[in-house]
């Protein structure tokens, strides 16, 4: 419990930081959002008023403090663009860029499970090989021509699904597809070794000595063991996918957050962008933090010093 | 025991007795293609790597064309004599664009892993030697640049930069310093614990020279590695944000640009997508294939 607790002081500590260091890239000189949304050619009296009617002529540590203080009470400012609220804003985007993720992670894990446990099974035959030259393929596509050659074989091509677009259960095959594929690819590669690995081990070895059945031998003692280092993976790239998806979800005109940020930095939306990205940072903390504590729970080997 | 055991346990005796019973000859002995198949995955990559920086150096030499010239002519033709590998939807030469892409690809990945290096390197090496303060304040604020999953470190940059070729890799750059920092940190803890440092501590080699010289050369192949990954997964990384808009911007014949540029004649003009896509997989594999070689043949050492 004493661990667990200062595992999240000090991932409150890490995400103050973060939001400082985030607050201080987009608000440092030289030039600032006033600069930015007023444009070249404003007159020096014009960029002057715009300053002060944002709160910039204060200094920086002054406008970051009143900034947190906002945060905290869940003000998180106002888009310069649309002028709404930018933790409405980010509210209403963020719940799509949970499902696609999930459902990346979902399709990602269960396939990477199986085709890992098939190589593992198969161990040595070319079966296994060409699965698993295809998985370390898969990892060295970009995203972004997958998702290109998904677009052209499923949508332009077969016309079974919708180019882009979101709202509906077809529009989310072809993003989530796009993002389970490296993550499959990692997943099977992880789930294969880790079962070789759990057949190796000692405890398995006395399991087949005295007696039990190849079956019980699978399913309590190399199965279970082998599924932990996966699970952490998993949980692991979830947080990273909610912070990697903006490239798919622009590709794919998914209403994610992503896909704001992205609008957001054509627009130099500073708070929106900082908001955004503030909201991803503390999701992907609140991951790790539950991956550890997870992993605590499947594994006693972790429960005492370790973290 | 041994039927019962099935495929896995048979196939993963505890090493002893796979030793014993390989010394009896009663198990075939495993060839040993590994190191064979590694020196092969090494020279693919220097190969591919060749032809890449061979085109961003001859590219003038290699094409007739130039990189932005536009022939409303030959709108959209498919690959000929020619026009190698056709022509885009402005009639620009798409081999010539290829080509000259290459430069911009290797400019974005080796000045934003040295962006990514230096302070990476010159950190991890301040914060293993001294630990103490300053590991715990440098290692701190490394996490909370880790705390920003992803590029969104990157997208924090843009955002003041402005979408340009030049931003990306400022931003690339700048997400890519925990990694080194991580490596160099703990390379440098476990050798500080060695006699040799200590020795050279003991005659008095000033604290800069002892990391620079006696510390840096022993980490230089980890290094080295890290380098070739990142190499590509930056090429990877700028290609897609040139690609959504936010990195090289159109005219500019940078592979992931064009290929955004491309998008709307694909289903009829594959060859604005095979070629750049081609190319940008071509490129990164080379690097994973070197930095996979690399380490693989430096590990030996």
């Amino acid at each position: 419990m004493q661990r667990v607790f200062r595992r999240l002081v000090s991932t409150m500590l890490v995400l103050w930081v973060a939001s400082l260091i985030a607050f201080v890239i987009l608000n440092a000189a030289p030039g600032d959002a006033a600069q930015a949304l007023i444009g070249e050619n404003a007159s020096e009296s014009q960029l002057q008023a715009l300053r002060e009617a944002m709160g910039l002529d204060r200094p920086l540590l002054a406008r970051y403090a009143g900034y947190l203080s906002g945060v905290l009470r869940g003000d998180l400012g106002e888009s310069l663009i649309s002028g709404r609220p930018v933790a409405q804003l980010v509210g209403e985007r963020f719940v799509s860029t949970l499902i696609l993720s999930a459902a990346a992670a979902l399709i990602a894990s269960v396939l990477g499970l199986l085709a890992g446990l098939w190589a593992a099974a198969h161990q040595g035959s070319w079966a296994e090989l060409g699965l698993m030259s295809l998985m370390a393929l898969m990892l060295s596509v970009p995203g972004f021509v997958l998702a290109l050659l998904f677009t052209l074989v499923f949508s332009l091509k077969l016309r079974l699904l919708p180019v882009a677009g979101g709202g509906s259960l077809a529009h989310m095959v072809l993003p989530a597809l796009t993002l389970a594929v490296p993550m499959l690819a990692m997943v099977a590669r992880l789930s294969r070794s880790s079962v070789l690995d759990a057949a190796r081990a000692d405890y398995v070895l006395t399991a087949h000595g005295k007696g039990a059945p190849e079956r019980t031998v699978w399913n309590r003692h190399i199965l279970k063991n082998a599924v932990i280092p996966v699970m952490t993976i998993v949980g692991l790239h979830f947080g990273h996918l909610l912070g990697g998806a903006f490239v798919v979800e622009t590709i794919y005109s998914w209403p994610g957050l992503g896909r704001l940020i992205v609008q957001a930095v054509f627009d130099k939306d500073y708070p929106l962008i900082l908001g955004a990205v503030l909201l991803l940072a503390v999701i992907y903390q609140l991951f790790n933090l539950l991956v550890d504590i997870g992993q605590g729970l499947l594994d006693p080997r972790v429960g005492g010093e370790a973290v | 025991m041994a039927a019962r055991a099935g495929r896995i346990g048979l196939q993963n005796l505890p090493r002893e007795i796979e030793q014993a019973a390989l010394q009896r000859g009663e198990l075939p002995a495993r060839a040993q293609p590994a190191a064979r198949k590694r020196r092969l995955h090494l020279v693919a990559g220097i190969l591919l790597l060749c032809a890449a920086v061979t085109a961003a150096l001859a590219a003038p030499l290699l094409t007739p064309y130039a990189p932005d010239a536009i022939n409303a002519g030959v709108r959209l033709s498919p690959p000929s004599a020619a026009h190698l590998f056709g022509t885009d939807a402005f009639g620009r030469d798409l081999f010539t664009r290829v080509v000259y892409g290459a430069r911009l690809a290797l400019k974005l990945s080796v000045l934003s892993v040295f962006i990514s290096a230096v302070p990476g390197i010159l950190l991890g090496l301040a914060a293993g030697f001294y630990r103490g303060w300053v590991d715990q304040v440098v290692s701190r604020l490394i996490d909370a640049w880790l705390s920003l999953p992803g590029l969104l470190l990157a997208l924090l940059v843009i955002a003041r930069t402005g979408p340009s070729l030049d931003g990306a890799i400022l931003a690339l750059g700048i997400t890519g310093v925990p990694g080194f920092y991580r490596l160099v940190r703990s390379g440098t803890i476990s050798l500080c614990q060695l006699p040799y440092v200590e020795a050279a501590r003991s005659v008095g080699v000033p604290d800069g020279r002892l990391m620079l010289r006696h510390i840096l050369p022993n980490l230089l192949s980890s290094i080295v590695v890290l380098t070739t990954m990142r190499l590509g997964t930056f090429l990877l990384a700028g290609g897609g944000l040139s690609f959504i808009g936010l990195g090289a911007q159109p005219p500019d014949p940078e592979w992931g640009a064009m290929l955004a540029e491309g998008r709307d004649y694909y289903s009829t003009a594959w060859w604005l997508f095979a070629f750049p896509a081609g190319a940008m997989i071509l490129t990164v594999m080379g690097f994973n294939l070197l930095g996979d070689g690399l380490r693989d043949q430096l590990a030996e050492y």
